[in-house]
């Protein structure tokens, strides 16, 4: 067996009293890809960021090529060959795709001048490797989410990494560009590069991974090849326990009544001519890659943006929709796809965040806004500290449903869902399922957005695919497959 | 570090935040009252409490604007014009309660302006029209007057500013009263909460229903309001209403509400903070003053404590435990 690029031996970490790390020992090969999975608070993340030199271990050793790294720091840790691909790029949008690859390493002769020419050809090279010949010379915010990605992982290239730490790196991606992604990993691992890949996404594991390592309240549960680790297995290690079906059972057909219709929306540049209907307790499934206008078409249907043109029905009355203050008023809800930027207020009190919407007399009632705060808490068993603690506090499954129990309180009878279960662990997941399905069988009508395909195949009635923000067809849940889904999302015929 | 538990730790750091300047301002007292005697004197402190008055009135308005992450850099002028507009009145023989009301409105109007400019015109910082609204209201000011002080106002017009009630001042009871009705509005109402909330997120707020804009305008001409406050108590005290009034409060406006806790990122701060940060202030030139310690040498020491004052809050909040 190959002696181990980088090994961790009996990590140890805990924050003020809370252990995060507890005794665990992880291997990395020379060359192979490594996901490393767990819940949110499973350690993940401090571990990665241990392996970086972020953060120093209360005990525990690190190796490097079969040699002791102690006090390992960022600077120590890039000089060694270690990169980390953050899930939010830190990138500068207006400098060059060249210019964000070198940064803080230009290449220079005599020292202060940079030498532009050496920097493009050498730029251009790298991206020529990772298989995307991209103009080096673009200014980085005129690329897409994908392609900032590539940059970063180039620049980990560039000071010759051995190691590459990839955090989600698929959360803000379309399918199209994970596989593409998955092309470059392998390119990486073509190259001798280590790889260690953090994520949700379980599926992609088998796609790409050679090794996985499960990882649970700050324990290590197991290193295997993932040919050894069929999913159910991988899903039992990672909750503790027997994996269940994910889905609910699906919600009863829905009532004929129509609750939302939409005719003839359209906002120039982000969707055009787009027309569709929700039944009440219908789970209707929004499908599409990034970009192809859903997350602006909710939006815009919320009152947040509003559209330039188009007609709007609620419960069958014609509606006019210019704040999301109107659009609340009549009974909708909005849950947005970035929960940090636009879903909570992380340093406000987690019971604000709750009643921010339903409670909108002049003066406020703490003992009302407690209670139900509550009760609905206990509902969705919100585990919190306290109901004063900042928003920020909670784990992110925890987040997103504060961000649901608000809409539950205001009563709200039209959902727009907008990736409802980004970036939460599994058991989450589970819970944020049964909800909606028990929301719908209440009679809520419920528009979901979602880019994991088997999301919007397990849970909606129908589903609509947009394509370049306009509607490519519609697929009832019997004809719905992702080969189907996946066709008319990227242009195709159904 | 020994470990701390860590709800211990984030209630010391909050404890921190809400009585830290509290704190700050009872050991400045504590140490005046040593180095001289005349401090710890009924008449001495109810003079630094009348010479922050006007300052902490300003505050107060502040407060509200930098919870929302604005700011407030007209103030200073808006209190100049309605110091002039209000002696103006009078001297044209309008009765004293008419020109109280016509310099709280030239505030709250003006102010509702620069609210009105910052999110209907989308202007991008509030920076940009509180700065402009600075100049504009400073050259009416002056334009008005022509430079000239206009003195000698009537006295039951002056009685806001000089008078005094059982032998408390005016400014002081007006300053407490206005820190009472601010506490309340942000406490205790959701239109107080709102500005708390956009703050904090203004996408998130705006998408739970938050009429984010018309609570903006609304912060905007409170923080007027308050200086239309200043404008009465200011002539009164001086008997004058002068167009140079207020050059530079703005300034010691934002420095009461950091030094009292508030931050410039938005959603955090509270009156009694903003009250003894205003103090922390007037306490300071008092006790510098009765030290013999030039003025000159006041600013320098204001400066230092400002950027001390923030310092420890970054202080504070890297040791917070983290999420």
């Amino acid at each position: 067996m190959t002696a181990p690029l980088l090994e961790l031996r009996d990590i140890r970490k805990s924050f003020g009293g809370v252990t995060a790390l507890d005794g665990v020992s992880f291997q990395v090969l020379p060359g192979e890809v490594h996901a490393l999975v767990g819940e949110n608070g499973a350690g993940k993340s401090t571990l990665m960021n241990i392996a970086s030199g972020v953060l120093q271990p209360d005990s525990g050793s690190i190796l490097w090529d079969g040699q002791p790294a102690p006090e390992l720091d960022p600077r120590r840790a890039r000089q060694l060959g270690i990169a980390f691909v953050h899930q939010e790029l830190a990138l500068v949008p207006q400098l060059s795709i060249a210019e964000n690859i070198y940064l803080g390493r230009h290449p220079t002769t005599p020292r202060p001048v940079v030498q532009w020419r050496v920097m493009l050809e050498r730029a251009r090279q790298l991206l020529a490797e990772l298989g995307r010949p991209l103009d080096p010379s673009l200014p980085v915010s005129r690329l897409s989410v994908g392609e900032q990605q590539l940059v970063e992982i180039a620049r980990a290239l560039a000071f010759h990494a051995r190691l590459v730490i990839m955090d989600e790196p698929t959360a803000a991606l379309s399918e199209h560009e994970v596989a593409r992604l998955f092309e470059v990993i392998a390119r990486l691992k073509h190259r001798g590069v280590s790889v260690i890949y953090i994520t949700h996404r379980l599926k992609e594991i088998y796609q790409t991974a050679d090794r996985v390592t499960v990882l649970r309240d700050g324990r290590h549960v197991i290193t295997a090849s993932v040919c050894e680790l069929p999913h159910d297995t991988l899903i039992r290690h990672m909750v503790g326990r027997a994996a269940q079906d994910q889905f609910p059972p699906p919600a009863p057909p829905p009532s004929p009544t129509t609750a939302l219709r939409v005719e003839n929306f359209t906002a120039r540049g982000r969707f055009h001519d787009v027309s569709f209907s929700v039944r009440r307790g219908e789970i209707l499934g929004l499908a599409g890659l990034v970009g192809a206008g859903r997350t602006d078409l909710l939006e815009a249907l919320f009152g947040a943006a509003p559209a330039d043109s188009g007609r709007l029905w609620i419960h069958e009355r014609p509606a006019r929709i210019r704040s999301p203050l109107d659009a609340i008023r009549l009974g909708m809800a909005l849950v947005p796809d970035d929960r940090k930027a636009k879903g909570l207020i992380l340093g406000a009190p987690l019971i604000w965040n709750v009643v921010l919407p339903s409670h909108r007399r002049f003066l406020i009632r703490s003992a009302e806004e407690r209670s139900q705060t509550e009760s609905i808490a206990r509902e969705l068993r919100i585990r919190a500290v306290g109901f004063d603690q900042p928003a920020s506090s909670l784990s992110g499954g925890n987040q997103q449903k504060v961000v649901l129990a608000r809409w539950l309180l205001a009563r709200a009878s039209i959902f727009l869902m907008d990736e409802p279960t980004r970036g939460i662990d599994v058991g989450a997941k589970a819970e944020v399922y049964e909800l909606i399905r028990r929301l719908a069988s209440g009679g809520a009508a419920i528009v979901l957005v979602s880019s994991e395909l088997e999301e919007i195949l397990g849970l909606a009635h129908r589903i609509l695919v947009m394509h370049r923000g306009r509607v490519a067809g519609e697929l009832p849940r019997e004809q719905a497959t992702e080969e189907a889904v996946m066709r008319l999302a990227t242009g195709g015929v159904a | 570090m020994t470990a701390m538990p860590a709800w211990l730790a984030r209630a010391a750091s909050e404890a921190l935040r809400r009585f830290g300047p509290l704190l700050a301002l009872l050991l400045m007292a504590a140490a005046l009252s040593l180095l001289s005697e005349h401090f710890l004197t009924l008449d001495n402190l109810l003079n630094v409490f009348r010479q922050s008055a006007v300052n902490a009135l300003l505050a107060l308005g502040q407060l509200t604007v930098i919870i929302t992450a604005g700011i407030d850099l007209s103030v200073g002028s808006l209190l100049g014009l309605s110091c002039v507009l209000a002696a103006m009145a009078l001297k044209a023989g309008v009765p004293s309660a008419a020109a109280v009301l016509l310099a709280l409105a030239t505030g709250a109007v003006l102010g509702a302006l620069n609210g009105i400019l910052f999110t209907k015109l989308r202007l991008p910082h509030p920076f940009i029209p509180t700065l402009g609204m600075m100049n504009v209201a400073r050259g009416l000011a002056l334009v008005l007057t022509g430079g000239f002080p206009i003195s000698e106002l009537p006295s039951p017009f002056r009685f806001w500013g000089a008078g005094a009630v059982a032998g408390i001042p005016m400014p002081v009871i007006v300053v407490l009263f206005f820190c009472v009705l601010f506490h309340l509005f942000l406490t205790r109402t959701t239109p107080g909460r709102d500005l708390y909330a956009i703050g904090g997120n203004r996408q998130a707020a705006l998408l739970c229903g938050v009429p984010v804009d018309r609570r903006l305008i609304l912060a905007y001409s409170l923080s007027g309001l308050m200086a239309g406050a200043g404008a009465v108590i200011l002539a009164g005290r001086m008997n004058s209403g002068f167009p140079l009034a207020g050059v530079g409060a703005e300034l010691d406006s934002i420095a009461a509400v950091i030094i009292g806790g508030a931050s410039f990122f938005g959603g955090v701060g509270t009156v009694l903070g903003t009250l003894v940060g205003a103090l922390i202030m007037g306490v300071l030139r008092n006790g510098l003053n009765l030290l013999n310690v030039s003025a000159y040498w006041q600013t320098v020491v204001i400066g230092a404590v400002i950027v001390a004052a923030v310092w420890v809050d970054v202080v504070r909040q890297r040791a917070a435990p983290g999420r």
